[in-house]
């Protein structure tokens, strides 16, 4: 029986000519990361050991939460990430001025290459699966075991194929695509297993939506999201002055073992709006009858924060102006993707709309600041969860979409289509 | 080890934002987390929560965020022990990691909230006082088990690194 990408990439961590779903292996990482909320555990757990890192070239410490530092308990969290990384003399931290949201930084940077096994403190870094490498998250006990072994220990999950088919529609990005499947199979439709993402929709969906879908497997329970490296892969990493000689390109086997098989026809997928207060609470945007009026509307986080979703919502922005009593808060997620967006004369569209433009941090997504939401608001937000509470109050209501429509949304103060604001 | 407690009933989707929200994640002190635990599902939870009680749940609890502080909040609160359909990997993998005991079972479907139940964690037995019924929770991984022997995964790293 042949193995899946997922199972290819434990096997040759784990030192094992073969692994099956089900098993339980000891595997050497390549990449240990955590932030400033889940860092200062895993911290105290290698400082309670009384040992250094497993190797300070593969662990990185990445303070985006709540930086600029929200508040005094925020700036003692962040104090202990920098302290140790001082002490230890561990080059891969960011400061403020520098740092950026995890899962945006680390690819951009050429952290993330294909065939890694990459465990972080933070859930949405199966995001990293998007350049073929197996990533997933854990909590900081976890991760601090993982800085001080270089170890982690894996279930070897079962894999679940997603087959893409089909030409998107016009506005129809990375995100709908996610969106749509999770709303198909439901916030545990993949619990404890792999979400590879193929077919011929996937081999012609540009890196950065690539990476907003294996962003959200988690959404889905998944263990990881996976996309087999392909030629936009090594382009990207060409890009970032990896070459192809400095990394192995690993495929699933044709007869590799699935659970299930998916298919889906991208063709009739509208872009895609996730209802309160789950993101598997999916529709397309026409089956919206009623008008779902907003007070929010939020651009950016792990999941939506890359140039590429800030020149979509900027076609829809350009020229135009966000609505009366609506707030519009864009976040570029690293500073380069700021500086990018600032020399593409897209902060001007976003200024001359009336939205605010703030520096990299997770910030609203995750209810920390920077745009928290009262009783009874509404916010159409690019992020990946719409929980109770989640963006603040917990009588506050959150729907998930993206750039295009946020913004579109943002100049009508309600959820629409944005080729209704353009024509 | 055998606990009897009283049970907090709480449906499918537990998300950690619910179980300690992000407003709260700027401490990692366990006390201060157990005072808005569930905050965000039940504002009784963290007043009336005693030393011994039970979480029972339905599928996917602990869904969402990688945050320990989830369980960190509930273990600080004084539960000895959740009990769900099923957990999300992640919560599953940190609420062992952090040594706050918790077993799959429907049990959920039988109680409300304030019954009494009766667990024994080795055998995987639930029993349900008020009727007497006895639920089999599912076997917890060799693996798993020989971590909760060794005294969790900072013994375990110990034993691995010599120190």
């Amino acid at each position: 029986m042949g193995m899946t990408i997922s199972q290819k990439i434990l096997a040759n961590k784990a030192n094992k000519d073969e692994v099956k779903p089900g098993e339980i292996v000891m595997a050497d990482v390549d990449l240990t990361f955590a932030n400033d909320i889940t860092a200062p555990i895993a911290i105290d757990f290698v400082k309670r050991l009384g040992v250094d890192v497993f190797d300070k070239g593969k662990v990185a410490l990445i303070p985006d939460h709540f930086t600029p530092n929200k508040d005094i308990n925020s700036a003692n969290q962040c104090k202990i990430m920098r302290d140790f990384v001082m002490e230890r003399n561990l080059p891969n931290y960011w400061e403020t001025g520098e740092v950026g949201i995890e899962h945006a930084l680390l690819p951009e940077q050429g952290y993330i290459k294909p065939g890694m096994l990459i465990v972080g403190a933070d859930s949405h870094t199966c995001t990293h699966g998007a350049l073929g490498a197996f990533a997933t998250g854990m909590g900081s006990t976890d991760l601090g075991f993982a800085f001080a072994t270089g170890k982690s220990w894996f279930r070897v999950p079962e894999s679940i194929k997603f087959i893409y088919k089909g030409k998107r529609k016009k506005w129809v990005v990375g995100k709908d695509l996610i969106l749509y499947t999770i709303g198909k199979i439901g916030v545990a439709g993949a619990l404890y297993k792999s979400m590879e993402f193929t077919g011929d929709a996937i081999r012609e969906l540009p890196m950065e939506d690539r990476l907003t879908m294996c962003n959200m497997a988690v959404e889905a329970g998944a263990k990881n999201g996976i996309v087999e490296p392909d030629e936009i892969t090594v382009e990207y990493l060409k890009e970032r002055g990896i070459e192809n000689d400095q990394y192995g390109i690993l495929k699933s086997d044709a007869d590799a073992e699935y659970s299930s098989l998916i298919e889906i026809d991208v063709s009739n997928i509208e872009p895609q709006v996730a209802f309160p207060h789950l993101p598997s609470n999916a529709k397309g945007i026409s089956e919206i009858k009623d008008d779902i009026k907003i007070n929010q509307a939020f651009i950016g986080s792990c999941t939506n924060g890359r140039i590429s979703d800030l020149r979509e919502a900027a076609k829809v922005l350009k020229g135009k102006k966000v609505a009366k009593y609506v707030r519009l808060i864009i976040i570029p997620a690293t500073v380069q993707v700021y500086r990018q967006a600032l020399k593409e004369g897209l902060f001007d569209v976003f200024l001359d709309a009336g939205a605010v433009i703030s520096t990299p941090t997770c910030g609203p997504c995750l209810g920390g600041y920077m745009g928290i939401l009262a009783d009874g608001e509404v916010c159409v937000s690019t992020s990946n969860r719409n929980f109770v509470g989640r963006m603040g109050s917990k009588k506050a209501f959150v729907y998930l979409s993206s750039p295009a429509v946020v913004a579109a949304s943002a100049v009508a103060g309600k959820i629409i289509h944005p080729d209704e604001v353009l024509k | 080890m055998i606990i009897k407690g009283r049970v907090w009933v709480y449906s499918d989707n537990v998300d950690t934002d619910v179980i300690i929200p992000a407003r709260y994640l700027n401490t990692s002190d366990s006390k201060e987390l157990a005072k808005h635990c569930m905050e965000d599902i039940d504002e009784s939870f963290a007043k009336e929560v005693k030393n011994g009680d039970i979480i029972v749940a339905g599928y996917n609890f602990g869904s969402g965020s990688s945050r320990e502080h989830a369980p960190i909040a509930i273990k600080a609160s004084g539960v000895a022990c959740v009990i769900a359909k099923s957990f999300s990997r992640i919560f599953y993998r940190n609420a062992f990691n952090i040594g706050l005991p918790i077993l799959e079972s429907n049990v959920v479907d039988e109680l409300e909230k304030s019954d009494e139940i009766e667990v024994d964690t080795k055998k995987g037995q639930i029993k349900v006082l008020k009727n007497g019924k006895v639920f089999e929770s599912s076997v917890i991984p060799e693996f798993m088990q020989r971590l909760i022997e060794s005294g969790g995964l900072f013994n375990y790293a110990k034993e691995i690194l010599k120190v």
